[in-house]
């Protein structure tokens, strides 16, 4: 179970994360949802020890990972797979080595294992016939899948989503939708989504949360979360620009 | 007031950001170093990087030996040609390439090759949140980036110092016989006489120092970058200023303590 316990985060004077609460629960799809510059990818890279709260903890299975050393952390983050919000692929290698990268690292396979479970998994998210291209030389949302790929090549026990469907066209992002909630029964990851596409996240969450000035404002299931009575939360599922959200 | 406590502000504000500069190189140091007994060595871009650093640096490098030794050759001439002793131009030569000239210029043009391109790769890495993905998959960059560069850097430099001098000395050589007509076997003679081992050695050791110095230097402001292409070009410049600035300091240092 990850815990994020009053965690407080400032840059340059401003408050981006302020006492924010949340257990993410075992096994379980959390979507976050909240505006945009509001503080999602930066709670994200806590959760992963890439940045320091100034104040609070961050407890995974009950460790609190900022009392860690590098060598223990890097332990805990063997167990995580992350989608950065970019891709963030390693852009001197062509898409083949990416995915194939944190099997190179962490595995001792053999070429032919690792060429199976690459191109298995670059099959999954439609990404058949573009091994050999860089980084460089693919679409945006190409890159993203392929992030996703190289997220889940190792069945990581717990997935951060940054994102995964901004910029992919509609049925992509039901693909890449799809893909997390089969990958999740199959391997029963932890999962924590970043998202503003809301019918995906109704569709992909088992909790939905809402992030707001720092603090989780609302979190519960679909259902509950639908018919949440704050208005903040009302007008953001709405989209519309009347309400209590500030431009 | 101002005009004379701004002058002291300045030096005061640079005094602190140099001596943050170089603790915060110290621990960079620390930490690349205690990667390798935890994770061990990358031997794949260990290799890349020696390739990169030796066989693609050849022609700057001997370019820069030959053009060097010749007109060292060309300037010993007008100066021992007054006191009569045009025999001394073929240790002059050898000296100042094998202690000084080598090690110095090879370290300069390296840096300006590989330092910059070590720290823009990083930077763009850094800035791309490249770096943040290799810590999220478990992977230390010290021990993925910058140990290979810097083991490369310091393995490296003495070879292309070795072949910056050597080729220096045949310039020389080809300016003495072939423009100033002299005799070929007094200049090679002389070498012999007046070079010590002492004096390769000596040179060699400094070049390990200078990689080291130009790798440690470019990796770590590669590793400070932030602030997208800008900031990529702003902290390559300052690596290379940097680096440039310690060896030459560097220089003085060794050259004070091992001649
Ligand atoms: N490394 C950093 N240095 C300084 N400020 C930062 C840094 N990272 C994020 N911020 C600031 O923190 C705030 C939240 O950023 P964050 O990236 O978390 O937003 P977000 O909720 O992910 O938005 P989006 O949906 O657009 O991705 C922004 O105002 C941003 O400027
Ligand atoms: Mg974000």
């Amino acid at each position: 179970m990850i815990v994020l316990q009053g965690l407080s985060k400032s840059f340059s004077g401003v408050k981006v994360l302020d006492d924010l609460n949340i257990e993410f629960g075992e096994k379980q799809i959390t979507v976050v949802m909240g505006r945009s510059g509001g503080g999602k990818s930066v709670m994200l890279k806590h959760i992963i020890g890439l940045m320091k709260p100034d104040s609070g903890k961050v407890l995974i299975g009950g460790i609190d990972i900022n009392a860690l050393k590098k060598k223990e952390l890097n332990e805990i983050r063997k167990k995580f797979g992350m989608v950065f919000q970019d891709g963030a692929l390693l852009d001197s290698l062509t898409v083949f080595e990416n995915v194939a990268f944190p099997l190179r690292q962490h595995m001792k396979h053999s070429e032919k294992e690792i060429e199976d479970k690459v191109y298995s998994i670059l099959a999954d998210v439609g990404l058949n016939g573009q091994y050999n291209k860089m980084p460089s030389e693919i679409s945006g949302g190409m890159r993203k899948r392929v992030g996703v790929a190289r997220a889940l090549i190792l069945n990581p026990e717990i997935m951060l989503f940054d994102e995964p469907t901004t910029g992919l066209d509609p049925v992509m992002s039901d693909v890449i939708n799809n893909l997390i909630i089969s990958m999740h029964n199959k391997f029963k990851f932890t999962g924590i989504i970043i998202s503003h596409d809301i019918s995906g996240a109704f569709k992909t969450g088992d909790i939905i949360a809402m992030l707001y000035e720092g603090k989780i404002i609302e979190s519960g299931t679909p259902e509950k979360f639908q018919n949440s009575s704050n208005p903040v939360v009302k007008q953001f599922i709405s989209g519309t620009m009347e309400g209590p959200i500030l431009i | 007031m101002n005009i004379i406590l701004v002058p002291f502000q300045k030096i005061g504000k640079f005094v602190l950001y140099t001596v943050e500069e170089l603790g915060l190189i110290a621990i960079y140091i620390w930490e690349s170093f205690i990667s390798i007994p935890q994770y061990f060595i990358n031997f794949e871009n260990l290799i890349d990087q020696i390739i990169f650093i030796g066989m693609d640096s050849f022609y700057v490098v001997g370019l820069t030996g030959l053009f060097t030794g010749m007109v060292l050759s060309l300037q010993a001439y007008y100066a021992a040609k007054i006191v009569g002793v045009t025999y001394m131009i073929g240790p002059t030569v050898a000296l100042s390439m094998v202690r000084e000239l080598g090690p110095v210029l090879t370290a300069l043009m390296i840096t300006a090759r590989c330092g910059s391109s070590m720290a823009s790769e990083i930077g763009t890495m850094k800035v791309t949140e490249q770096i943040d993905a290799l810590e999220v998959m478990a992977v230390d960059p010290y021990y993925f980036l910058s140990v290979p560069r810097i083991l490369a850097a310091m393995a490296m430099l003495p070879v292309m110092t070795v072949l910056c001098s050597l080729i220096g000395i045949i310039g020389g050589y080809l300016v003495y016989v072939y423009f100033l007509g002299l005799n070929h076997v007094t200049y090679i003679e002389k070498i012999y006489q007046y070079i010590e081992l002492k004096d390769i050695y000596n040179g060699l050791l400094k070049s390990v120092f200078f990689g080291a110095i130009l790798a440690i230097i470019s990796t770590f402001k590669g590793f400070q970058t932030t602030g997208g292409a800008k900031g990529v070009g702003k902290y390559t410049t300052q690596a290379v200023v940097l680096s440039s600035v310690y060896i030459l300091f560097a220089d003085y240092l060794l050259t004070s303590i091992l001649f």
